[in-house]
């Protein structure tokens, strides 16, 4: 039971995603989430502005069953199996209070940054859209996320991957240490 | 709907792992980007070098999948431009949001609201690439 209510180790969590990445490929598919975006977008009609949305998305079906899926597992684990809120290590703690996160080892998102209190302000809004307006950009542009190209690409060594992982770096960098403390 | 249930329940078995090892979770990705933690260098890292080995048998071995095919894993294109920017802007959403696409989905279960506007934002963000991409250096 400990197992289902705890946080997961790294040595536990780290094994069962190259698993589902194996398990993909042996379906016959393979690992990779950010694609779902752009299927999304076709579905939605984008291929009448957009030939790069002009494309045989029912292929890609397969790949929204998984997303359902990983819809209804988080439903789950997040309602059901007692989602734990990171507890950090002590020195991010207050580095967090100082961007004035208070809400670190108390709930599993920051309410400062999640609450329907914080989407309802402008800056509140605009950091969340703009959060996602960068993965969905950047993904695409890279031709990849965490899972294609930190997983799955870096698995079959390939060089691009390699070099997408360390722009993922940079930008991430960049982000929490330069930029962070000019917008909180 | 054999093979719905069988990516279905790969799916549910993902979104439960992004939950309970707390990948999914904003403080996660910054305490990572703080080098404060071994936790997402461990995660992330383990399942890279199990990948690498599996991977490299699957490939040496010529291993079928399921309804007998061989497994072909596409190489990536190559390249340099399009990865190294593209992964700079992915990264600076990751750190900004805290969340990478399978995270995205996986915290509609939370039922906040800025998820799904979180979610809006990375459809925008594909769809802007899609117009723009005749124009980008790649």
């Amino acid at each position: 039971m400990d197992l289902i209510y705890s946080t997961w180790p790294w040595y536990v969590a780290g094994p069962l995603i190259s698993f589902t990445m194996i398990l993909l490929l042996k379906m016959g598919k393979k690992f990779g989430m950010s694609s779902n975006l752009r299927t999304m977008c076709s579905i939605g009609g984008a291929g009448k502005f957009v030939d790069f949305f002009k494309f045989d998305w029912k292929k890609d079906v397969w790949n929204l069953y998984v997303v359902a899926g990983v819809i209804a597992g988080g439903f789950i684990a997040l309602q059901f199996l007692s989602p734990t809120a990171p507890q950090l290590n002590k020195e991010v703690v207050i580095k967090l209070q100082e961007l004035g996160i208070n809400s670190t080892n108390t709930t599993f998102l920051p309410t400062e940054l999640f609450s329907l209190k914080s989407l309802l302000t402008i800056k509140g809004f605009a950091i969340i859209l703009i959060g996602g307006f960068l993965v969905g950009f950047g993904a695409r542009y890279a031709g990849g996320c965490t899972s294609g190209h930190a997983i799955s690409g870096l698995s079959n060594l390939q060089i691009p991957s390699l070099i997408a992982v360390i722009g993922f770096f940079i930008g991430g960098l960049v982000m929490v240490h330069l930029i962070f403390p000019i917008i909180f | 709907m054999k093979k719905f249930i069988s990516l279905f329940s790969i799916g549910l078995f993902l979104g439960i792992i992004f939950i309970k090892s707390e990948v999914a979770s904003w403080f996660r990705i910054y305490e990572m980007f703080q080098f404060k933690s071994f936790h997402m260098y461990g995660i992330i890292g383990s399942a890279i070098v199990l990948g690498i080995i599996i991977t490299t048998y699957l490939k040496s071995s010529q291993a079928k999948d399921f309804s007998g095919k061989q497994i072909i894993i596409k190489p990536k294109e190559k390249g340099f431009t399009r990865y190294i920017l593209g992964g700079v802007i992915f990264g600076l959403g990751w750190g900004l949001a805290g969340a990478c696409p399978g995270p995205m989905f996986v915290l509609i279960g939370t039922f906040l609201p800025s998820i799904l506007v979180l979610i809006v934002g990375a459809l925008l963000g594909t769809f802007l690439y899609g117009v723009l991409k005749e124009k980008l250096p790649h």
